[in-house]
This record gives C-alpha cells, structure tokens and sequence, in this order.
C-alpha cells in the first residue's frame, strides 16, 4: 500500500504556534491536521482576579493586528454585567475604532501575505517590483486604518482608549474631520485594489460551509448583533455556550470548537458577507457584482476578494460616522456600580466572530474567564479545507501539494498566513 | 541648509522593555536629550512597516536596532543598504517577523528608501521580557549616541557590512 507523508513544521506567528500533517494511503486522505503547538498563553488566567475595568487593556494585548477586537468584547461583556445602558455615539465611536481594524488588518492580509500566492510570488516585497502600484495602495491603506486607530485609540498598536463604559477620552472634531476627509480616497484606493485582485486566476473550489456571524439590526456587522447561522441559528450572544462548545484535540494546543448537532462551521470573511450581503450598501453590492462574487461566496480563495469589498465598506462607514459623530456631543462617562454577575460580550473580528465570557464578583473582580477566537474557531474547517483540496490534487509533488495546502491555510487568517509562509516541508515516505 | 530644517532623522527601533532589545530605543533618546538642530528622532517598538512613512522626505536616516548575538554583546555593525543590502531571511517572513531588513528591501522595490541611509544594529545577549540591558550593550548605545551627536557616523556614503567598533 502507498503511504504517502507531508510533514510542514513549526507553523510560527499563528494565533499559535503550528504544523501540518497530511497523509495520504492509497489515494485517500486519511490525515489532514493542522497542529498548533505553542504553549497557552493563559490570558484567560491572567484575568481572573484582575478588576473588571483592566479587563479591555489587558485582552488588547491578545493580538497586535486586532486588538480592538479584544477590547471591544471585554468592554461589551463588562457592560452587559453590569448592566449599563451604552449610548449611541459610543457604540458610534467604537464602531469606527473597529473600522480602523478592520482597513488595517485586511489591507496587510490582501498586500502583504495573500496576493503573492496568486501572482506566484514568494513574497510582498518580490511582488512590489512587479506590481508597485497595488502594494503602494495597500500600505495607504493599513497607514489609513492606523491612523483611525490612532486618532480614537491613542496608538496603532494596542489601542489604549476604550474603557468600560465608553471612552477615556473623546475626540475632538478637528481630529475626526481628517479621517472623513481621506476616507473617499482610501475607498477608491480599495475599489481599485479590487478591481486588480478580481483578475487573478481562482482555484475552482466550493465548500459546503456552515457560515456563523454576527447579524446587525441595520448595518454590515462590527461591533454589536445576534449570532446567526448559514443552518437558521439565530441567537442573542448570550446563547452562545448553548449552542457552540470547544474541545480540546491531541494535536492542538488551540481548543476547536463546534456547532452543536453539526460540527465545524466557518467564521470571518466569507461567512459576514454570506451572512449579510443583504446589509451592503448597493453600491458596494454592485462592486461585488463586477468583482464575481454573487451574495454568497464558498470558494475560500476569493476571501480575497471579500476582504477588499469589507476594505470598500469600512472606509465609506469611516465617513458615514464622522459625519454622525461630528454633531454628537462628547457623552458622559457613565457610572460604573458594581455587582457581581456574568457578562458577555461578542463582536466581528477581521477573522470572525470573537466571542467573550466573563464573571464578575460584588467587588468587580474578574472570577472567571473565557475568550474564544476567530482562529479557534475556524481550526476544523481549516482542516476539511486541508482535506478536500488534498483529495483532488493526489498526483500533484508534495512541493506543488504543500504550496496548495499552504494557501488554503493563507485563506483564512492573517495571523495563520504569516505563520504558513513560514512552513519547512518534510516529506516522509511515499 | 537651513539649520531649522529638520532634515536629518534617527529611528530607534525595539522594545524598551526587552533588555538589549532596547538598544535602539537608548540611542534614540540619547539623541533626543541632545536636542540637535536638523534632527527628527523617532522610536518604533510596533509596526516597522511604518518605517516606510518615518523617513518619507527626509534626506539623511540613521536606523538603529538590536541584533541577536553574532560575536559579542555590544559590537556595532553598520550597514549602508543602497550598496551591501542587507541581508533577509531567507524564507518570507510573516508581518510579525517583520523587521528592518524586509522594510528596506520593500522600500528598496518601492523605490522609496531614502536618498542617504545608514543602518546600525548593536549586537544583543539578552532580550529577556522586562530585563535589564546589558551593560555592554548599554556602553554601546551610548557611545553611538555619542559620535551620531557629534555629526560622525551619519550616512554620506558607503560603507561595508563590517564591525565597525567592538567595545
């Protein structure tokens, strides 16, 4: 019998630390796992103790490229526990914070990891000889999205100005007007960037995904909404443990998690626009249109493409909420009265959901804690994605078949796409 | 030249709180305190893609950043990228590993590094979470402030990839 193995190792700079291992006997995939093996970084136990209102700076530090993710979610599920009323110029002002995320995250995803895979380059800065204008464009872009989160956040990195109940401190206009004013060019800047990154050649793939995300009263989801499901899931974020549940595997340091009574489930990209098309704007609808996709997109390496239409629409929110924000007078930070309880709180990550558990004793102190990550999350269908391709490429060379599974992975995760361009490939028996 | 044009520019680059990872953070300071006419100083501890922006129109940058350990804590390397390069890992890095040499070499396919560029890196033994630096590489920093003060050591023109002082 042929037994045939692709080892890639130390997958470096995931959420995690990972592999890859596929196998492959007699013309089936029997092994396809992506291992994360980092130690934890225990985040969960470095809150428990902490007063509630450390809880936003201290989960920022989770991630450099989101942060506010972090933030935002530890703020919304202190809030929710102790039941304080956010008003509507907050939520405003953190919804464009996470504007700011999302154009710099995704512009750095689009440029700088996932495009060279489609141009056959091995990396941005060999790409940028050939195709200067579109990676000039990218780094306008994540520029821009810094300077939103600079301008709300304080910094770039680990924004240091959300706090539990709104903000330490409240933008002036003359600070705000600047960002509306480059926001149209940042647009057509990503239109732009569409439009190049429409012509590249797609892997013929579609996967049957179960898609879960946040679903907003009115707008494209960010900061605040139920969790809605591909399968009719349609639930306050409240419900979340009654309907998702994260285990641990051998091969993972990183818990999986699954849909209860089905299984593993896509969060991020794909599964927002999947899940929201019906919230774009029409023009950013018709953008999408003239770029392929149709309201629901299953073929993973378009994500691309998905990232730049959310790039186009966070950076036309961007002048939408300074225009808002503008006439809004600076709100009064709420009183904060402590009880014990429990909070939750969950958001839309440039990766995906992200949700957040917390307990909270009479004294404001975090007894419990639970944080659960795009990446986590999306680690199982990672893996089918990893088989599936796997199966329809047999007779490919383990180089060619690692460079496939190296995408699929690039797919999904900024954080996962750095890591993976990091694979050494060990190839053991054929 | 204006005295008042600030068309020189220092970036310090690396973490303060990560003993001899902040040797470039030290020098930077250092030149700050000194308060020279035609220099900007910048510290990047986060994203060095960043670098690209720090020294768009400024017509001669020093970049100084901590080295892992080659020879010995405290030898001073200097580069002038536009003739040796500098060398990049050889597998692409992700953006956490994104580091001054993938920044010249994306400047360099960008066409914007800067018309006169000069690039220490100060050899590190420690770079421990919240350690202190090695005194070596603290007397190296300090010295290079030193002499980047005094207008010596500042990009004119070439040089080669060598030690160029080993305290």
């Amino acid at each position: 019998m042929t037994r045939r193995r692709l080892v890639v190792e130390e997958i470096a700079r995931v959420e995690g630390e990972g592999a890859l291992d596929l196998e492959i006997e007699a013309g089936q995939v029997t092994v396809a796992r992506l291992r994360i093996f980092e130690p934890p970084r225990l985040f969960e136990a470095l809150l428990r103790g902490r007063d509630l209102r450390e809880a936003p700076d201290i989960a920022a530090r989770i991630c450099g490229i989101c942060p506010v993710a972090y933030q935002l979610g530890a703020a919304q599920a202190m809030e929710r526990a102790l039941g304080l009323c956010i008003e509507p110029s907050v939520r405003a002002l953190r919804r464009l914070l996470y504007c700011g995320e999302w154009i710099e995250s995704h512009a750095l995803h689009v440029v700088l990891l996932h495009a060279p895979d489609f141009l056959g380059y091995p990396d941005a800065m060999q790409m940028a000889r050939d195709h200067r204008a579109a990676v000039d464009a990218g780094l306008a872009l994540k520029r821009f999205g810094n300077d939103v989160l600079r301008t709300l956040g304080g910094r770039e990195v680990h924004p240091v100005n959300v706090r539990v109940g709104g903000f330490h401190r409240w933008p002036r206009a003359d600070e705000l007007d600047p960002l509306a004013a480059r926001a149209a060019g940042a647009r057509a800047q990503a239109v732009e960037l569409l439009r190049w990154a429409a012509r590249f050649d797609f892997p013929a793939i579609e996967r049957d995904y179960a898609f879960v995300a946040m679903r907003d009263a009115q707008r494209y989801p960010l900061n605040e909404g139920r969790i809605v499901s591909s399968g009719g899931l349609d639930i306050d974020l409240d419900d979340f443990d009654r309907h998702f549940v994260e285990h641990q595997v051998p091969h993972s340091t990183a818990l999986h998690a699954a849909l209860r009574g089905h299984g593993p489930y896509l969060v991020g990209p794909l599964a927002r626009y999947a899940l929201n098309f019906d919230r774009l704007p029409a023009e950013v609808q018709a953008l999408a249109r003239e770029a392929g996709l149709g309201p629901v997109c299953r073929n993973p390496f378009r994500s691309i493409l998905v990232r730049l239409l959310e790039v186009v629409y966070a950076c036309g929110e961007v002048e939408r909420l300074v225009a808002d924000l503008r006439r809004a007078p600076a709100p009064l930070a709420p009183a904060l009265t402590l009880r014990a309880g429990v909070g939750q709180g969950c958001t839309e990550a440039p990766r995906g959901l992200c949700h957040h558990r917390y307990a909270i004793d009479a004294t404001g102190a975090i007894t419990s804690a639970r944080i659960v990550p795009p990446t986590s999350q999306n680690q199982a269908s990672i893996e089918a994605d990893l088989r599936e391709l796997a199966s329809r490429h047999l007779d490919a060379s383990d180089e060619d078949l690692s460079a496939l599974c190296e995408r699929a992975i690039r797919n999904h995760d900024p954080c996962i796409s750095c890591s993976t361009h990091f694979l050494r490939l060990t190839v053991r028996g054929r | 030249m204006n005295d008042s044009v600030a068309d020189r520019l220092v970036i310090g680059v690396g973490n303060p709180d990560r003993a001899d990872d902040g040797a470039g953070s030290l020098v930077a300071a250092q030149m700050r305190a000194l308060r020279l006419p035609r220099w900007r100083v910048i510290v990047r501890t986060g994203d060095l893609l960043g670098l690209l922006d720090d020294w768009a129109g400024a017509g001669a940058v020093v970049v100084v950043d901590a080295a892992a350990p080659l020879a010995r804590a405290g030898a001073i390397h200097r580069w002038t990228p536009g003739r040796e390069g500098l060398p990049v890992p050889p597998r692409p890095r992700s953006t956490h590993g994104f580091g001054v040499a993938e920044a010249l070499a994306l400047a360099e396919h960008l066409g914007c590094l800067p018309p006169a560029l000069v690039v220490y890196a100060i050899e590190g033994a420690n770079f421990a979470v919240g350690g202190a630096m090695t005194p070596a590489v603290r007397r190296a920093s300090l010295a290079l402030a030193r002499r980047l003060g005094a207008g010596r050591g500042v990009p004119l023109g070439a040089a080669r990839a060598v030690p160029v002082r080993a305290p």
